[in-house]
């Protein structure tokens, strides 16, 4: 009894540290779980938010709320319009600081910096200020969410992207060069492949955050909605559960992406070794 | 390999410098930078300056007739009069909350570089799942969570820790928990991009040497994380000082946070100048902490 005792607190001193971890990583998860519970709940009434009875209406039928769905969509197409653009953008910049040796990159990295470093209620207000003093006060709304969008994105882009180039094996490139390779070639056999992975997860991290935004939105919308601002203005005056749906849609969707991108990873690793 | 590329990212990355550099290639750099930088240029700096004109603006002019420039320096004086509660308020809960996300971060960041073994990947991907669950649904779940007859507060109630009529909700704890919960995910992963790259050998000397674990914790590891320390403190900090969700969603007029009066300023009482002015004093003082912090600490390459 007592050295098993001992056996025990032995094992727990030992895993610690990981038994923390793992108890902050259940409670990083404990609202998705809520989440995913509240997709299947039918409720009782509109106004008290909790579970009342299960039921697969939600997952039927998504869109019974159609402004909700409206909401998604403009999301959906907010976010890959500011992924493209951003991740093209971001991806030349991170391109010319890693290769390129010109005057003024301190310049150049803080202005990519300070987006990242600011406040987005400062940054949404800033540009609420310029379109209202330029004129544009009255045209809010798709356009404008767009430009906010591709401006928070962008510096997100270039720091991925940039780390990731910035760890590329030169050698790789010296030995396709010495095989005569011409410039142009390097760069589409052998530079661009090996960045590809930086990109990708740059697009990923940028369409999540453009999709995610509230704050910066909020200030530039106008009239048009998107899906965060649909669930903020329904917590005001009660939340169809149909929210829950896609908050678990979108988690499902990040795992499967993130988890293929790693899977495909470990065999190019098995193919190359 | 997402997981790796935003803990690369939100780390300080290294920036080596470029190798070849020839008057074709200088330009071609330029090239690149233009678009991107043009844009931010357009719809970064140009909107601060525009923010500090509009907080100069004369506070007797409105959103339908226009403002003008008066270079009414006096808004900044009425906007911290009138709003200083909420602006000392931010900066506390943000502190407090940043505090313990650095507590819960760095111990789950050093589980997943030194204990995880094999589940390192799987780790980290279950650190940043929950970041690309939509930020607004997560918190309402936190406000069905701790809802007044909800298990948390019964069981609280239950173990007299709160009052029988005792809530979470509208006080500051919610508030707080909110802001540690939603921002974590900023911390750990600048912290995991530093204490991963430590070299285990310096940690195993200093246990040679005989020193105890918690001298040798706080003489190598936390020492050689303090870059990640750094970042993750800001990353953290700063959404955490200028959001309003959680204060929306989880408190109650009494936890208002600056974030809050601006929006309100901005898009319900249409005061553009108290607003603005309130958006450059949030600005100067993270920037004025910022800079004062990253000296401190005496990590200048985070740019």
């Amino acid at each position: 009894m007592n050295s098993s005792w001992q056996r025990f607190s032995r094992w727990l001193k030992a895993h610690l540290v990981l038994i923390g971890g793992l108890l902050v990583i259940v409670y990083m998860f404990i609202p998705i779980s809520v989440v995913v519970l509240m997709s299947f709940n039918k409720p009782d009434s509109k106004l008290v938010y909790k579970f009342d009875a299960f039921t697969l209406q939600n997952w039927l039928h998504p869109c019974a709320d159609p402004s909700m769905c409206h909401a998604v969509r403009r999301s959906i197409e907010i976010g890959l319009l500011a992924t493209i653009v951003a991740t093209v953008l971001g991806t030349l910049m991170a391109f010319a600081l890693v290769r390129h040796r010109f005057e003024g990159r301190g310049a150049a990295n803080l202005i990519i910096f300070m987006p990242m470093a600011s406040p987005e209620i400062v940054m949404g207000s800033s540009l609420l200020a310029l379109f209202v003093a330029s004129g544009f006060g009255g045209q809010l709304g798709f356009g404008t969410i767009l430009i906010a969008h591709i401006m928070f994105c962008l510096s997100f882009v270039v720091v991925t992207v940039r780390a990731r180039l910035a760890g590329l094996d030169n050698n790789l490139e010296q030995a396709a060069m010495d095989l005569y390779a011409t410039e142009a070639q390097t760069f589409r056999r052998i530079t661009f492949p090996l960045v590809f992975p930086g990109i990708l997860g740059a697009a990923l991290l940028s369409f999540s955050l453009s999709f995610d935004d509230f704050i910066i939105t909020n200030l530039n919308a106008g009239n048009t909605t998107t899906f965060p601002m649909y669930v903020w203005g329904v917590a005001q005056r009660g939340v169809p559960m149909q929210v829950n749906v896609i908050g678990t849609l979108m988690f499902i969707i990040s795992i499967v992406i993130v988890v293929g991108a790693e899977i495909n990873r470990r065999r190019q690793e098995k193919a190359l070794a | 390999m997402t997981a790796a590329v935003v803990a690369e990212t939100t780390g300080a990355s290294p920036h080596p410098e470029p190798q070849e550099h020839s008057p074709k290639r200088k330009l071609t750099g330029y090239w690149l930078l233009l678009p991107g930088g043009l844009w931010l240029i357009v719809f970064f700096v140009l909107p601060l300056y525009s923010l500090v004109a509009t907080s100069l603006y004369d506070p007797d002019g409105s959103v339908l007739q226009g403002y003008d420039m008066t270079w009414a320096f006096s808004n900044y004086w009425h906007a911290l009069q009138d709003y200083w509660s909420p602006l000392v308020r931010s900066l506390v809960y943000g502190a407090v909350a940043t505090f313990i996300c650095l507590v819960l971060g760095y111990l789950l960041a050093y589980a997943i570089a030194f204990k995880s073994g094999r589940w390192k990947n799987l780790m980290l991907v279950l650190v940043i799942a929950p970041f690309f669950t939509s930020f607004l649904v997560r918190t309402l779940s936190w406000k069905l969570l701790l809802r007044d007859d909800g298990f948390i507060v019964n069981t609280l109630q239950f173990l007299h820790i709160v009052g029988a009529d005792g809530r979470l909700l509208a006080t500051p704890v919610a508030v707080i928990a909110g802001l540690v919960y939603n921002f974590l995910p900023f911390m750990v992963l600048p912290l995991f991009a530093s204490i991963d790259k430590i070299d285990h050998r310096l940690i195993e000397a200093s246990s040679d040497l005989y020193s105890r674990p918690a001298v040798g914790f706080f003489k190598v590891t936390w020492p050689l994380s303090l870059p990640g320390v750094v970042s993750g403190t800001l990353l953290t900090f700063i959404p955490a000082v200028g959001d309003y969700i959680n204060a929306q969603l989880l408190g109650s007029p009494k936890q208002r946070m600056i974030g809050n009066v601006i929006q309100d300023l901005f898009t319900k009482a249409n005061d553009y100048p108290a607003a603005g002015a309130l958006s450059v004093i949030l600005m100067l003082l993270i920037l004025v902490m910022v800079l004062f912090y990253v000296r401190r600490a005496g990590t200048e390459d985070l740019l």
